[in-house]
């Protein structure tokens, strides 16, 4: 077995390292892939087409952002901090907290598309957690940037860990289709039953994490006044 | 009945007026870049399925080349200012966000309504896309009602649209070309080479080892994959079937399910999962790029200890 098709795997990361475009890091990779591989350019390039074309699917969930820009233009993210700020005793994370059950609760009924990051989490989620950060007392700019990564992250834990309790969702019936080339045969059932320690688990883990992030707010805030005059 | 590519159309109609807006802004200097990327992409969902492979694979390339070489500037469409919208966040109150919430109501009551009452019967829609589907027409209907209800200029939702989809900028294609290059690495065997060696790096007989070999070697994999469905084949080939399963006589459903999501942990820990981890960053105009990774890798690596211990004590009861 030749391993010179790995040097694919090498130039993305130092492409990655290197911070060049990513877009022109990994086309590069695909054709050194594919020609150490022993393709031809033509046999890659057909890849890279067909591949791209099939997964239009991941790209089309844009459609979303006319109607979050429409609404951003009549102030959607200022009405989503002014609600929160109205909210007595919310706090950045027991709202990441929430998000974190909701979007791992609707993941596991399957219904993975009903939040993400253009639909709910820049205009809903990310300005309501830098709101009560700002709150807390903890408005400066490492903060928000901070508080913003959060709330990305927290959708993020919930759709992977919650997904997987739902039977019919594509990685089950991958591990159902991939054990039963070797004659292992499963209902998915029996694979979504094990999803739950795990989704469980992910969820003591980060909310934790969610809480230790207002701890270390609430420090942030109480040294940003002892500077004050 | 209405499929995917009833949602293709409606993107590729979205694409190509933002090329059209972008060519028309003077206020940015790099408008034909912006107008070229976005008409790429508008033909792309609107003709695609008759390029052929080689003709897409052309269209990659100029994509790649326009993003690459910086052709591609951010539009300056107009829009209102803070003070403006802080005017009419006030004046509207949280009437505002009844309209955000169309999107997601229509796709959850929708697909709870098409899987479990004789709606789904009716054959409306392709039932392998019924929630993504649903997505787009709440998208429709809550332009629809904004319109209406606060009658903004009838450009306003394409310009809003295009201020959104500049500020994410070439990343917006980053996540299917990092499946492209995925389905390149399938082509060439990368898979087969990655178990071969994980395969050999195991010491007979220790079952730890094996299991931390082949939770971590998911987690690895995925993260050079992006993704975790490219990773599982192959660390199954290599060690969970083979090993685990055939050779320690471990419980196959555990072994599947979990050796998954120790993948998801490596998800979380990579920028080649674009769609998660860099274009937040991007919409949510982050300086860092890997900023949203940054904030994952404290819940990923004790999320992967734990589904490696979950596997070992579980697996082998």
């Amino acid at each position: 077995m030749s391993y010179l098709p790995l040097l694919g795997i090498l130039v993305v990361i130092v492409g990655f390292v290197l911070r060049f475009n990513p877009l022109l890091v990994v086309t590069v990779a695909a054709f050194v892939t594919g020609l150490a591989a022993g393709f031809d350019f033509a046999a890659v390039l057909a890849a890279l087409g067909k591949a791209f074309n099939d997964n239009r699917f991941v790209t089309v969930v844009y459609v979303v952002l006319p109607v979050i820009g429409l609404l951003e233009r009549f102030g959607l993210q200022q009405r989503a901090r002014a609600l929160i700020s109205g909210v007595k005793g919310a706090t950045t994370g027991r709202l990441l907290l929430l998000y974190l059950a909701l979007r791992q609760g609707l993941s596991a009924l399957g219904l993975t598309s009903v939040a993400g990051h253009p639909q709910t989490v820049r205009p809903l989620v990310a300005p309501m957690a830098e709101a009560a950060a700002e709150r807390q007392g903890a408005g400066d700019e490492d903060t928000r940037e901070e508080v913003k990564a959060y709330a990305a992250a927290t959708d993020n834990v919930g759709l992977f860990f919650g997904e997987d309790i739902f039977i019919a969702i594509a990685s089950i019936l991958l591990i159902k289709g991939t054990f039963e080339t070797y004659g292992i045969v499963l209902a998915p059932l029996q694979l979504s039953v094990w999803a739950i320690p795990t989704a469980i688990l992910a969820f003591l883990i980060h909310g934790t994490r969610l809480l230790l992030l207002d701890r270390r707010l609430k420090a942030r805030a109480a040294a940003g006044q002892g500077r004050e005059p | 009945m209405i499929t995917l590519g009833w949602l293709y159309t409606l993107g590729g109609a979205m694409f190509a007026a933002y090329a059209v807006l972008s060519a028309r802004d003077r206020l940015n200097p790099r408008r034909w870049g912006n107008a070229a990327f976005w008409g790429l992409l508008s033909l792309s969902f609107l003709g695609g399925h008759m390029l052929g492979d080689i003709g897409n694979g052309v269209l990659v390339l100029c994509l790649v080349g326009l993003a690459g070489f910086g052709a591609i500037g951010r539009g300056a469409p107009e829009t209102t200012n803070d003070a403006e919208r802080e005017a009419h966040s006030r004046r509207l109150g949280n009437r505002l966000f009844l309209p955000a919430l169309i999107i997601p109501a229509t796709a959850f009551f929708g697909t709870l309504a098409y899987n479990y009452t004789p709606f789904g019967q009716s054959g409306l829609f392709d039932p392998k896309w019924v929630t993504l589907i649903l997505l787009g027409t709440g998208a429709l209907a809550a332009v629809a009602v904004t319109m209406v209800w606060l009658k903004p200029p009838a450009i306003a939702p394409l310009q809003e649209g295009r201020r959104l989809i500049d500020s994410i900028g070439w990343a917006v294609v980053l996540p299917q070309m990092l499946a492209a290059l995925g389905a390149v690495f399938a082509l060439a065997g990368v898979g087969d080479i990655i178990g071969a060696l994980a395969g050999h790096a195991i010491p007979e007989g220790n079952r730890f080892v094996a299991v931390a070999i082949y939770a971590l070697g998911m987690a690895l994999f995925t993260m050079i994959m992006g993704n975790a469905f490219a990773a599982f084949p192959v660390m199954a080939a290599a060690i969970g079937v083979p090993l685990l399963i055939k050779g320690y006589g471990g419980d196959a459903a555990v072994i599947g399910a979990v050796g998954m999501l120790a993948g998801f942990c490596g998800t979380l820990m990579t920028p080649m999962a674009a769609n998660f981890n860099i274009v937040p960053a991007a919409l949510l105009d982050l300086k860092d790029r890997n900023g949203v990774i940054k904030a994952q890798i404290g819940t990923a690596l004790p999320l992967l200890a734990c589904n490696l211990l979950l596997i070992y004590f579980l697996a082998f009861r």
